[in-house]
């Protein structure tokens, strides 16, 4: 589903923030990329979401080459991507159901199917019946939970998430990891940066580290080790 | 297809009210950026108007080409009949107006407000006066008939009206000129006063485009609520201007209607026509399409995702 194939990438400062990065998540797989701050976590995301493109090195995101999508290509590839921020990144004049229904507007969806599927995003995070709600007015964790159900109603075959639980206390945080893993069992593959090692500690995922722009370790989950 | 129709003009209807409740939602910067657009559009326009309606009083002049024919001071008023009915009987004249000495101090009396000074005078000072219609407007045809009434006994001087209205006429097409040159450089205030009003739209809604952006959203559907608020930015520019001009032309129309009376004119200044303000809305909606389309080529692209 993701294939990072020897993948550099460096930023014009000189500053080299990936070398050789090679790797491949299965579809359905869900697994966490953890490492110190300034590893590459968030360039390695920034890669599948088509914010850039590697310097060397291919990313393979669906079996689509990231480095030949045009720029007028780049909304269509994103549309199959949902992303997941640590800000939340909502719009604050509109309400959290306009905030989720974005993405199915743009695909173009009729008003009827866009209300069906926002308020059957935010039933799958726990947020029916806020839906007219600022979301302003709601408390951190569900500010986060509305922005996974945006990231989730169109229904992508891929989730990234950068520091999704990153202003969240431990049990908050664990809450949207269980999301997260709901939405991996209906088979959406999911890709999630965190520093929060306690955190991943309690969920038997694989585990992708990175340090200095390189996979220091990479550890399958140990269901499914032999 | 039918539905996908519905759905792509459903959403531009969605863009066009979230456009209106953008400027229903800032009610004073709205309006005082819709003021500066309908004063850039009522100017030209309502220069337009004016120039119309000048060249519409001496377009009927024109048509008329009549002359004055003085007669001699003493020449009786049997002596000026007989002489109007022989200007009557031309082929090349089309009416004659016989205005007597006494008619002409009758109405000056009336109205130029100097009755007793007419009152000391001994004698009427006033000639009889022949108002000729040419049947032909054609220069050579006029020229003929004034050099035979000149030659007609005791007429004094012919004058021909006529001149004077050329050169009005030269000025309204200079004017016009004008105008034209200050429709262009208006109309460009508007596109400009409008980009930059969306350029300001598009800096405070960065994140909106940012994360419309990131969930895929293309540069079409990023631009077209902007394009809609400037279509109404414009839109309501001119309609507000068209106000402007009503309100003018309404204020104008009394003390025009009693200049034209004292000219002995029936002339009414007109306003804009529906096809006129049918043409100067569409053409506000379209300056402000062009300012936003301008502003969003400019300063979309600055705007990726981070």
């Amino acid at each position: 589903m993701i294939r990072f194939e020897n993948v550099h990438k460096r930023y014009p400062s000189g500053r080299e923030a990936l070398r050789g990065i090679s790797l491949h998540l299965e579809r359905g797989e869900m697994a966490f990329l953890t490492g110190p701050s300034g590893a590459g976590k968030s360039t390695l995301l920034r890669l599948i979401t088509l914010i850039e493109k590697p310097t060397r090195g291919t990313v393979l995101v669906n079996g689509q080459n990231t480095s030949r999508v045009s720029r007028r290509g780049i909304p269509r590839f994103r549309q199959k991507i949902g992303v997941v921020f640590q800000d939340h990144k909502l719009l604050y004049d509109r309400s959290v159901f306009d905030n989720v229904a974005l993405p199915l507007v743009i695909i173009g969806l009729g008003p009827r199917e866009i209300a069906r599927r926002v308020r059957a995003a935010l039933d799958q995070v726990g947020l029916l019946g806020r839906e007219r709600h600022a979301p302003i007015t709601l408390s951190t964790g569900e500010q986060q939970r509305v922005g996974i159900a945006r990231a989730v109603a169109s229904r992508p075959d891929v989730v990234v998430a950068d520091e999704p639980t990153g202003n969240l206390d431990p049990e908050l945080s664990l809450e949207i990891m269980r999301l997260f893993e709901r939405f991996n069992e209906v088979g959406v593959t999911l890709l999630i940066a965190t520093h929060d090692l306690e955190l991943i500690a309690r969920l038997d995922r694989r585990r992708i580290r990175l340090l200095d722009g390189q996979v220091e370790s990479d550890l399958a989950a140990e269901a499914a080790l032999p | 297809m039918m539905a996908a129709l519905r759905r792509y003009l459903g959403l531009h209807a969605r863009n066009f009210g979230g456009a209106l409740g953008r400027l229903a939602g800032q009610p004073f910067a709205t309006a005082m950026t819709v003021l500066v657009i309908a004063i850039a559009i009522a100017l030209p326009a309502g220069l337009r108007v004016l120039v119309n309606n000048v060249g519409a009083l001496s377009g009927g002049w024109q048509g008329a080409a009549d002359f004055s024919v003085y007669l001699e001071a003493g020449v009786s008023a049997d002596r000026a009949r007989e002489i109007a009915d022989g200007v009557a009987e031309r082929d090349d004249v089309e009416t004659v107006e016989l205005i007597t000495s006494d008619a002409a101090l009758a109405a000056f009396r009336a109205r130029s407000g100097f009755g007793e000074t007419l009152d000391a005078l001994e004698h009427n000072p006033l000639p009889h006066t022949l108002v000729v219609r040419p049947a032909s407007g054609a220069a050579s045809d006029v020229e003929a008939i004034a050099a035979a009434l000149e030659a007609v006994p005791d007429v004094e001087i012919v004058q021909l009206d006529t001149e004077w209205v050329e050169r009005l006429r030269a000025i309204l097409a200079l004017v016009a000129r004008v105008v034209d040159v200050v429709t262009v450089l208006l109309g460009a205030g508007v596109v400009l006063v409008i980009g930059n009003t969306i350029r300001l739209e598009i800096n405070n809604r960065s994140t909106e485009i940012e994360v419309t952006k990131l969930v895929g959203g293309t540069d079409a559907f990023i631009r077209r609520p902007f394009l809609y608020l400037g279509f109404c930015y414009g839109l309501a520019g001119a309609a507000v201007a068209a106000l402007l001009i009503a309100a003018t032309l309404a204020l104008l129309r009394s003390p025009a209607l009693t200049l034209a009376e004292l000219y002995g004119s029936n002339f009414r200044p007109a306003g804009l026509s529906l096809d006129e303000a049918g043409v100067l809305l569409a053409g506000g909606a379209l300056l402000g399409w062009a300012g936003a389309a301008l502003a969003t080529a400019r300063h979309l692209r600055a705007i990726e995702p981070r």
